[in-house]
């Protein structure tokens, strides 16, 4: 279990994380939601020791996490960051290998390379493995360092929206995977996440983020719900259940266009969509 | 052309070297001068193995941190700095100052006031920048251009023997070097670079960026300073013992990223290192056997560094 104490985190004057505690409970995939700018990169960063924080502390089995050393704390935690961009004549499967490096300090054994055949194949990347990183579209890159991140084989799996850039089938894919990894091996994972239905059907956990601040965390049931999530995001959001998920239908009612019958049918058409299932 | 392995590439690229020292070793010997050309040739071979050899690797490392293949330490006001030392001494100290006229001395005085300069660049301005490549990039030109403008300015002021004496020192050759002073700067050279090995494929790990690096368990702030001191002494070493050398770095380490086209340091190091020493060798050979010694080496690899240089910000500016 990671234990988040009252961590925070201010530029100038500007406290972008108020004393944020959290616990993450092992083998499960707890989300991170909240709007832009809320800090929810800045609390994953501080917690995965990328950034320093200006107070509180992170425990990880209730050991500090800057008491350990730094290769083993890298055979416990990886993080996947939002945005990443190489300037690198670098392969796919150059960079993958790179995940390996806690253990095999640049030397490959042939275990290392099954791990990474492996994950190249989870991430269907067999065909783009020899490509180039910036040959690659935005979707097919993301993969690559979503496998990098699997390579590296650690408890816990930060991930900030690592949907990034990928379409609706990779999309699902990849929080299948996520899935069997902590089904299959008893992963942790926190992922950002902005898509809330995404947050809402695969995840077990949800910790909302809101100026900074915990607006709520608990289990998804707990978050899911029309009250608390219009708070958070200031704008008005149906709740349907579909197929024994929650399923947030939102749009901005200041949109003009959208008059309340579009809104009407389209409530009618995924209701008739559900009944015909 | 034919697509070769990393490896064939080393290879050929180090037979290239031996054999361009060999051909300089033996050009046009004299046999009454023998015993005098040999000796002599062969010191500046080993001045030119070690200051290539330096400039090449601490320039790939710079570049791996600023993550930029424009800046070089040279290009950050090193070399300026230096046309700076050497024109204070005799500025104050006069043509018959001890220091100046002291191979040793000069060396170490450069050396030291060098290793200082770059390290306050590299601390404070990285620190200060946010690692900002185009404020470094401008930070390093005025800072250059100060000290270029200082020095011309007391190069104004002194008498034009002082001033014979002093061009000596500007530019970059590898005509008189001390002998003392090639075993001393070979060791420093030696020992940096047996520094740099030890943790070998961090570097690797270091060029994906910070966060990447910290992520795989490299610890990314401490071995930037440490990088940072290695890098400061070997272009300090090298140009305290030969003189600025400006555009050797930027030249032979773009080389080595077209031939190569990888990110892996084996072959970026190994590769631009022997890239830099034929460049060297063949540079010295046209100065020596085609202007007989009437140009400064240095000169004809700024003339050549220029130029590329120049086709490498049009290039990048077409892309
Ligand atoms: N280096 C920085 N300097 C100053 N302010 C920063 C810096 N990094 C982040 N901030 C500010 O901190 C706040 C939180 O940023 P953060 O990146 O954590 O948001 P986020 O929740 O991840 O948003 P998004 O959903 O857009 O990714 C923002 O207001 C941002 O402007
Ligand atoms: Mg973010």
């Amino acid at each position: 279990m990671i234990k988040v104490r009252d961590i925070a985190k201010s530029y100038g004057e500007k406290k972008v994380v108020d004393d944020v505690s959290l616990s993450i409970e092992k083998g499960k995939i707890t989300s991170m939601i909240g709007p832009n700018g809320a800090g929810k990169s800045t609390v994953i960063s501080m917690i995965t020791r990328l950034l320093d924080k200006d107070s509180g502390e992170v425990l990880i089995e209730g050991d500090n996490i800057f008491t350990q050393p730094n290769n083993e704390l890298a055979k416990k935690i990886s993080i996947l960051k939002q945005s990443n961009h190489l300037e690198l004549k670098i392969t796919v499967r150059e960079l993958v290998s790179f995940g390996r490096y806690p253990y095999s300090k640049g030397r490959l054994k042939d275990e290392d390379h099954r791990v990474i055949d492996e994950a190249i194949e989870y991430m269907e990347l067999e065909e783009l493995e020899d490509r180039y990183i910036d040959e690659l579209s935005g979707g097919q890159r993301q993969r690559a360092y979503i496998a990098m991140t699997i390579v590296q084989d650690t408890e816990y799996i930060f991930l900030d929206e690592p949907l990034n850039n990928l379409d609706m089938k990779h999309s699902v894919q990849i929080m299948q995977i996520l899935r069997r990894l902590v089904r299959e091996k008893n992963k942790t994972i926190i992922i950002v996440i902005h898509d809330i239905n995404f947050a809402s059907c695969y995840s077990d956990n949800i910790v909302a983020l809101k100026n900074g601040k915990i607006a709520i965390s608990g289990t998804k049931h707990e978050v899911i719900k029309k009250s608390i999530l219009e708070e958070i995001y200031e704008m008005e959001i149906n709740i349907q259940c579909i197929f024994g998920h929650n399923i947030c239908i939102y749009f901005d009612d200041q949109i003009g266009d959208v008059t309340e019958n579009d809104a009407k049918e389209y409530a009618q058409t995924v209701q008739h969509e559900q009944l015909r299932a | 052309m034919l697509k070769m392995t990393n490896k064939k590439l080393i290879l050929i690229l180090a037979l290239g070297a031996v054999a361009s020292i060999v051909l300089y070793m033996l050009y046009d010997l004299n046999p009454a001068i023998f015993f005098y050309q040999i000796p002599s040739r062969a010191k500046r071979v080993a001045a030119i193995v070690i200051v290539g050899v330096a400039i090449a690797v601490s320039t790939v490392i710079f570049q791996t941190i600023v993550k930029n293949r424009i800046l070089t330490p040279s290009i950050m006001g090193l070399d300026s700095v230096y046309v700076f030392i050497q024109t204070s001494m005799i500025f104050f100290g006069g043509a018959s100052s001890a220091i100046l006229l002291n191979s040793k001395a000069n060396y170490f005085v450069s050396m030291v006031l060098l290793v200082i300069f770059t390290l306050f660049v590299f601390k404070f301005l990285f620190k200060f920048t946010k690692n900002n490549v185009f404020l470094l990039l401008l930070i390093g030109i005025i800072l250059g251009t100060l000290f270029g403008n200082l020095a011309t300015f007391m190069q104004m002021m002194i008498s034009p023997e002082d001033f014979l004496i002093l061009q000596n020192n500007l530019f970059g050759s590898f005509s008189a070097v001390d002998e003392s002073l090639l075993w001393i700067t070979g060791i420093i050279v030696l020992v940096s670079i047996l520094f740099v090995l030890k943790d070998f494929n961090s570097l690797d790990v270091m060029s994906l960026g910070r966060d990447h690096a910290m992520n795989l368990g490299v610890n990314y702030d401490r071995k930037v300073s440490q990088l940072l001191v290695i890098i400061a002494v070997l272009v300090s070493a090298a140009t305290a013992l030969v003189g600025p050398m400006m555009f050797l770095g930027l030249l032979v380490v773009n080389i080595a990223h077209e031939v190569f086209s990888t990110y892996r340091h084996v072959y970026l190091i190994i590769g631009s290192a022997m890239i830099s020493i034929i460049t060297l060798v063949f540079g010295q050979m046209i100065i020596q056997f085609m202007f007989d010694g009437g140009v400064e080496l240095s000169i004809i690899i700024n003339l050549v560094g220029g130029l590329y240089f120049i086709y490498l910000m049009l290039r990048r500016s077409k892309i």
